[in-house]
């Protein structure tokens, strides 16, 4: 489903809102794109080379490659792409 | 630009800041260099930027004492750097917030710590399976559950640290599945008795696990994770006590998430780029530098330490990571044999002393062979090049001796990840198949770039007016 941000006794920096292949999506700024988009639903994030199956962000800190994604056309990992307001994200088609 | 140094530190956990706060104080002019915000590491991670938790565990708060110790010192910080490149003796190239940088110094010590080793099952390439490490980071770092129904599942001591985590921030953990029974952590007590403030840290764990009434199979494996888009369910079974599947009754947990990892391989790019020799150590997680008793590796002037030179844990990483800070500045001349001697003996006796906990901790998450022989042939080994079980063993039978001529049979190890997370599952496979031994079947050859990095950034901005034209050649 979903990552699931803790909300008790934890303070966050304010949201900014971002765009994901045009869908409006607000995370705090600064948290890691892929635990932004993996709160909001979208855990899968692009379709393997070979196989064509779903992929997501897998380890988290940037070795995998799994959630790579294109901000502001550039090819980017998720994990270490902060949020920031106005970013264009687009999802699937990259590393292919 | 290059930024010259008298040694440099690629790696900001506890073992590389420790080098960099030790070879500082006697007096180098050190640079340490980082991909993450903030030193720490994985295990020390700070918190993201702007985000409070009410609680802080250990290891906040030794991280936390680390990068005090590190603002208040003479190191030159420089993190959020992607290094790309290293060579030369010696020269790192990194992408940094204003473009490409570059690091000359006659000394490198590498720290580049470990990374997690998933063992593959059919379904582990589902979005919602995460490493058990990538969960601690949610966790800690950023305060974030990774589901709203967890199943917590592999081996060593992450499995417990990430289940109290989750208990601890009011989540769900649907089972907690240990492919060791409870036999096996009971004649790992002693060597974990033997550093008490540890062990209090586990049984704490352990403690908040009980009082949350989660299902707890022991003796346990992942037989699959299901679901179409997402993992749905993960379905386990019993295993022996080598990690083999045995027969029994399987049980299926729904779940959002599965947050699996069976321990940590040695990312140990750095000295195996610069020719350093290795040698394969089971219960240190794979191929590890060989080094003198102070991290001096083969290569002169060039140091390791902390999990990139065997899996021991942050504690013992930090004491060999000053430990090689010290050789580091007494190889250049800063600190004269006697007083080199006065500060390595008693840092040499720490590390001693953490050797019977490091060993049991690091025996919980050395790869279990049996384990890898039960994969079966249509799972996915390779993540990144969709390869199979089935056509590495093809690739084996076809004549690929070791682990780089299989690679080159079947692209396994070639695709983004540059091999690091089916490494050292492939490598066994392979020896397996062989019925040879992991020396024999060797690790990658690595190359440039050491992660990817954008042509563009790399290259930076330039007119054609910039680029230097030889003289021709004269006729």
């Amino acid at each position: 489903m979903s990552l699931v941000r803790v909300s008790n006794g934890v303070t966050r920096p304010a949201a900014a809102t971002f765009a994901v292949d045009g869908m409006e999506v607000s995370a705090p700024a600064g948290e890691p794109l892929a635990t932004a988009l993996a709160a909001a639903g979208l855990l899968g994030l692009r379709d393997s080379p070979r196989g064509g199956t779903p992929r997501g962000a897998f380890c988290h800190m940037g070795l995998c490659q799994e959630c790579v994604v294109t901000v502001d056309g550039r090819i980017v990992q998720a994990c270490l792409t902060p949020v920031r307001a106005g970013m264009q994200v687009g999802l699937g088609g990259t590393l292919r | 630009m290059i930024r010259p140094a008298d040694c440099l530190v690629l790696g900001a956990g506890p073992a590389g800041t420790e080098a960099a706060l030790a070879a500082a104080e006697a007096g180098l002019d050190v640079v340490l260099i980082d991909e993450q915000a903030d030193a720490g590491g994985q295990g020390w991670r700070a918190p993201l930027s702007g985000l409070t938790m009410p609680r802080k565990g250990a290891d906040a708060e030794a991280g936390d004492g680390l990068r005090a110790r590190l603002a208040a010192s003479g190191v030159d910080r420089r993190l959020g750097r992607r290094v790309w490149s290293v060579g030369g003796a010696f020269r790192l190239d990194a992408v940094g917030p204003d473009g490409a940088e570059a690091y000359e110094a006659p000394r490198l010590v590498a720290a580049t710590g470990a990374h997690e080793r998933v063992v593959p099952f059919p379904g582990w390439t589902l979005p919602g399976v995460i490493g058990l490490a990538g969960a601690t980071v949610l966790l800690k770092a950023q305060a974030v559950l990774p589901g709203r129904r967890v199943v917590v599942a592999g081996a060593g001591p992450l499995l417990f640290a990430v289940a109290a985590g989750i208990i601890a921030k009011g989540g769900e953990v649907a089972a907690i599945v240990d492919m060791d029974g409870r036999l096996a952590w009971a004649r790992r007590l002693p060597g974990l008795a033997r550093r008490l403030d540890l062990l209090k840290e586990g049984l704490g764990w352990t403690w908040s696990i009980l009082g949350a009434r989660v299902p707890f199979l022991a003796g346990h494996g992942v037989r699959c994770a299901a679901g179409r888009s997402e993992v749905e369910a993960v379905i386990v079974g019993p295993v022996d006590a080598d990690g083999a599947p045995i027969a029994g009754p399987e049980r299926r947990f729904a779940c959002d998430a599965l947050a699996v990892g069976h321990g940590l391989v040695p990312g140990g790019e750095v000295p195996k780029i610069l020719r350093a020799a290795h040698l394969y150590d089971r219960l240190r997680g794979g191929f590890i530098p060989e080094l003198d008793p102070y991290g001096r590796t083969t290569i002169e002037n060039l140091y390791a330490c902390g999990d990139g030179t065997g899996i021991r844990g942050a504690r013992p990483s930090a004491v060999a990571g000053r430990l090689a800070g010290l050789a580091a500045a007494h190889d250049a001349g800063r600190l004269d044999a006697t007083a080199f001697t006065a500060l390595a003996e008693p840092t040499l006796q720490a590390l001693a002393d953490y050797r019977p906990f490091a060993d049991t901790v690091a025996g919980a998450m050395a790869l279990k062979p049996a384990q890898v022989a039960a994969i079966t042939p249509a799972t996915v080994v390779c993540r990144c090049e969709d390869v199979s079980r089935a056509e590495i063993d093809a690739a084996v039978d076809a004549g690929a001796g070791d682990i780089n001529q299989m690679k080159h049979f079947t692209r396994c190890g070639m695709g983004p990840c540059q091999g690091r997370m089916c490494g050292d599952v492939a490598a066994e496979l392979v020896a397996q198949r062989r019925g040879v031994t992991r020396e024999t079947v060797g690790y990658w050859t690595q190359r440039v770039p050491l992660r990817p990095v954008p042509f563009d950034t790399m290259i930076g901005s330039f007119d054609y007016a910039d680029i230097p034209i030889p003289p021709p050649a004269p006729l």
